[in-house]
């Protein structure tokens, strides 16, 4: 027996085999980001009031990757229409940018994600907060010890809260400067790493896991780049299938981030 | 594949410029202090659709799939809403009877 | 793609592994033993590999378990015989080879993790779709075969993770299957780390397992087999792919959230103010353990479906074939299982009762539950409105199809109190619980498994079961279940508390110490009794299983040989090719031209009508 429908679609459906498995993989997928987002409604909409962090994030470089994905979607489906037109230096072409795109986001991530470890809130003995990206270390810190300094380059509150909205319109006037704290104030440092606040758990869960979807499809959008081209001299309209069930994901991912950056970024 | 697959290249690059758009447009319509944040939420959430809904369409080309593929994302959207609905709903500390 | 027609590995007397042409190498003589036993993309290999894997699975359930039944009746008694092995493997987990409470906890979580998704699923699930669906539809095999490999290999990898974690400092999860937070995060052990990571793999297998299945019934049905002329079986293992693909993924999302917690330190699930051992726990807090319990139960009330339905479809296969009759109510059938799949999505939150959600939430998750126990009456009522008037063959296949009825009937009509909220504020976690879905799973769904095992295993072998053995082993099975669950309702009415280690023989003390003996709240003698019997009822469950394991490999080579590649004398595609079928399956795809069950046709020569028979 012949195994049908691989490449030609069935009549009755409309589909190839490999179209309708990656829809149905999506529609888990859906649930599965479906509910982390729940997760996001829940914590949020459980925070005590004012302490839920706004404009943590920065709008720009966020607004930068949404673009970068939404190129990279357009750059997929001309891929896709470049097969189907059997003009294979234009898929090539597309489907580089793709992955050159999709290499590009998770650089900017990871940009972000180190500013964001690079960040303390610091409380102070006087049960005051300072809070600032660390500059340096003084060579003899310890704080266990109550030795050394260490200079943050940030500004001090005198509650907690006040870190929270910096999209409030007195966060405007907040000063920035070098601020060099003896160990003996510190109480506690804690990095904005996703044990901090639980919009910072959510956050990091979030785009990790889009991240690696990220990752996940640049590779198999790489592979079908290099070794699986093999299969356009045997069987271009095959091939062609594979390019376009790889964009579906594609798309998807970039769907995600849709979502993922209003919510996280700007609300 | 189905015969009426003969897209345009300059339908996907409207597609696309009108993702910008919408994503520069959700960014300023942040920045607007509307009455409460609720109202901010459903701007973002609203353009976020619709922008959803033109990569989906159009890009992943499900305007022009059949029945089929509708159905199985059909009940992914409701169940997806009712795991979101039914979740916050349920922390809501709303009583019939006040004990 | 594929055209080597290497033959399936159980097959002898045909050309084994002679008749092959291989795809542009000469030199290429097929998969040889990696290629046709382990590394197989074959859905009957496969099928054939995760059947006996969950059997093996449901067997160390079952030894942990009765290990636990032990310990409530003689607390602190060491295990005979598995004793000294305790020890040694556990150490002072299993002091003198008893089970400390802390061992006993992680047993129960086990046992439930295991049996549900280790063993049930895979078994009644996966096995048998794998191998009878693409038969029954008429198809040369999975619609993804090498995806159909991949999860094998997730779900092998799972499992490995679950078993390993019994022998790591600490142990196993010992939060319960459900890992509730808080305590599932503070348990000072790894072994929740590698529960979490285990069902991360689990739940990719299964993923893909539905995809695959779901895919293969919409684009691979043979040619004239329409929608309506599928039979119950695939209609319900359809449905149950549907519960899988779109309830799993946010448990998983919730195993991520919970390990990020136990890892990352993150408090997804752990509330402002927790305080551990006395003092503050140094966690951020501004979590829900609330949140865990919704994306748990998300899954966990379709899971409950998806263990039940595929014994349905199983059920309803033996029964039509053995009652010579069509199924009376086809289309209620499918009706209703496409019912029960959309509102089971929507009932979840009636495992919550407890959780001081507000009565109009509890009003519609009740209201939601009393309508999906609807259609699952109207499908076993269609099994026994079937069995009027027939020409019933006392089989052991039809021996369990039958018995499920009733004891899947008492497991459900049991759910009904537990369904309201009034009531179960009384039966909540208590055994009555305990009792009420372990008569649904295991005189329920495990004797369809069963019984599905008797009925294929001549197209997986050409061979018969043992049928006398297959006899001791259903009157075994039943007697023994019974005894062993039925007093778990009395019980749970009298108030014992589900997961103590003790049995509760010392919050039985306490209370009646402080207010006489016999109040309520304290267990009375005859109560606690019971689990004497129950111990009796378990160890006799076990002794009976021996001769189906015997049966089931010794005939394998040795069993009576089949009439015929159709010994049953049924309907269904899989019964019209060869026993066991070739690689493709059909040697021509077959063309369908009636419904699934078309037995005792006026006028027909024979009693059954093949789907595959062109009409006259």
């Amino acid at each position: 027996m012949d195994f049908p429908y691989i490449v030609e679609p069935r009549r009755d459906t409309g589909l190839y085999n490999a179209k309708l498995g990656i829809w149905l993989f999506l529609a888990s997928e859906v649930m599965l980001f479906g509910a982390l987002f729940s997760a996001y409604v829940l914590l949020r909409v459980g925070a005590e009031p004012g302490m839920w962090p706004h404009g943590w994030l920065n709008i720009p470089i966020g607004t930068a990757n949404t673009i970068v994905l939404i190129t990279s979607s357009i750059t997929t489906v001309m891929a896709w229409v470049s097969c189907k037109e059997r003009r294979y230096g234009r898929f090539k072409f597309f489907h580089a940018l793709t992955i050159l795109l999709a290499m590009t986001f998770v650089c900017i991530k990871s940009f972000e994600y180190h500013d964001k470890f690079t960040h303390y809130e610091v409380t102070l003995a006087n049960g005051k907060f300072a809070d600032g990206h660390l500059m340096e270390r003084s060579k003899d810190f310890d704080l266990a010890k109550h030795t050394g300094s260490v200079t943050i380059h940030g500004y001090e509150v005198d509650n907690e809260a006040d870190l929270m909205d910096l999209h409030r319109p007195e966060a405007k006037n907040i000063q920035r400067e070098e601020i060099t704290i003896p160990a003996t104030e510190i109480k506690f440092m804690e990095r904005y790493g996703p044990w901090h606040h639980t919009y910072l758990a959510i956050y990091f869960t979030l785009t990790a896991l889009h991240a690696f979807h990220v990752i996940c499809g640049a590779v198999v959008i790489g592979f079908l780049w290099g070794p699986g081209t093999k299969m356009w001299r045997t069987d271009p309209e095959r091939f062609t299938n594979r390019i376009e069930v790889s964009g579906l994901f594609w798309h998807f991912v970039d769907l995600v981030w849709i979502f993922l950056f209003p919510v996280l970024y700007l609300l | 594949m189905s015969s009426h697959e003969t897209h345009s290249v300059r339908g996907y690059i409207f597609v696309f410029l009108a993702l910008i758009a919408g994503t520069v447009l959700t960014v300023w319509a942040s920045f607007i202090r509307f009455g409460s944040a609720e109202i901010n939420i459903a701007v973002a959430l609203t353009i976020a659709t619709v922008k959803a809904f033109l990569v989906v369409a159009y890009f992943m080309h499900l305007i022009s799939e059949r029945k089929m593929i509708y159905l199985v994302m059909g009940f992914t959207a409701f169940f997806f809403a009712a795991l979101m609905g039914l979740t916050v709903w349920s922390l809501q500390p709303n009583s019939l009877i006040h004990i | 793609m594929e055209k080597i027609a290497h033959t399936f590995p159980l097959e002898h007397g045909h050309e084994a592994g002679h008749d092959h042409e291989a795809q542009g190498s000469p030199e290429h003589h097929g998969p040889g033993f990696w290629g046709t036993y382990i590394f197989s993309p074959d859905h009957k290999v496969i099928g054939l590999q995760y059947g006996l894997t969950s059997l093996a699975f449901l067997l160390f359930g079952f030894f942990l378990m009765l290990m636990m039944r032990w310990q409530i009746s003689k607390p602190g008694v060491p295990v005979p015989l598995l004793g000294p092995l305790l020890e040694k493997v556990l150490g002072s987990a299993a002091p003198h080879g008893a089970l400390s409470p802390d061992l006993y906890n992680s047993f129960g979580a086990m046992h439930g993790t295991i049996m549900v998704f280790l063993a049930i699923v895979p078994l009644a699930f996966v096995a048998y779709s794998n191998f009878v669906l693409p038969l029954q539809i008429g198809a040369p095999d999975m619609a993804y075969p090498r995806v159909n490999m991949a999860s094998y290999q997730a779900f092998v990898l799972g499992g490995v993770l679950m078993l390993t974690s019994f022998v790591i400092p600490g142990g196993a999860a010992q939060a319960g299957w459900t890992s509730y937070s808080p305590l599932a995060s503070l348990v000072p052990t790894d072994g929740q780390i590698f529960w979490l990571v285990g069902m991360v793999f689990i739940i990719t297998s299964g993923l893909l397992s539905a995809v695959n299945f779901i895919a293969t019934v919409i684009q691979l049905r043979a040619p004239g087999m329409t929608w309506m002329r599928l039979p119950f079986f695939v209609w319900a293992q359809f449905v149950t792919s549907f519960l899988l693909l779109l309830a799993f993924p946010p448990l998983e999302a919730a195993a991520v959230m919970q390990l990020m917690d136990k890892v990352a330190h993150t408090s997804f699930f752990l509330p402002t103010g927790l305080a551990v051992g006395g003092a503050y726990a140094h966690i951020s807090g501004g979590g829900s353990p609330l949140l865990w319990q919704h994306l748990f139960w998300f899954l966990g009330h379709p899971e409950v479906y998806v263990l039940i339905l595929p014994a349905m479809g199983i059920v309803c296969e033996i029964i039509a074939c053995n009652t010579r009759k069509p199924i009376w109510g086809y289309k209620s059938l499918v009706y209703s299982v496409l019912s029960i799949g959309f509102l089971s999505f929507i009932v979840w939150a009636h495992h919550m009762y407890l959780t001081g959600m507000g009565t109009k939430v509890a009003w519609f998750f009740q209201a939601t539950t009393m309508i999906i126990s609807i259609p699952s009456v109207i499908i076993l009522t269609c099994f026994f409105i079937s069995l009027w008037g027939a020409s019933i063959r006392f089989n052991t296949p039809m021996l369990f199809s039958l018995a499920f009825l009733p004891m899947f009937g008492i497991g459900g009509l049991t759910g009904l109190p537990l369904g309201f909220n009034i009531s179960d504020v009384h039966l909540h976690d208590t055994y009555y619980i305990i009792a009420h879905f372990h008569y649904v799973v295991a005189p329920g769904t495990i004797f369809a498994l069963f019984a599905g095992i008797y009925y294929w295993f001549p197209k997986m072998t050409g061979r018969m079961m043992n049928e006398f053995w297959g006899r001791v082993h259903f009157w075994g099975s039943l007697i023994f279940m019974n005894i062993v669950f039925m007093p778990m309702f009395a019980q749970g009415m009298a108030g014992m508390l589900r997961r103590m280690a003790d049995g509760g023989a010392n919050y039985s003390a306490a209370v009646n110490s402080k207010a006489g003996a016999d109040v309520i709240g304290g267990l009375s003698n005859n109560i606690m009794e019971m689990h004497t019997w129950i111990l009796w009822g378990a160890c006799l469950l076990g002794v009976v299983q021996i001769p189906f394991i015997i049966n089931l490999f010794w005939s394998i080579r040795h069993g009576k040989k089949a009439a015929n590649d159709n010994p049953w004398e049924a309907t269904t595609l899989e019964w019209q090719t060869a026993s066991p079928p070739p690689h493709t399956n059909f040697a021509v795809a077959p063309h369908v031209y009636r419904g699934p069950y078309e037995y005792s046709v006026p006028g027909h020569d024979t009693d059954f009508t093949p789907q595959n028979e062109p009409p006259k």
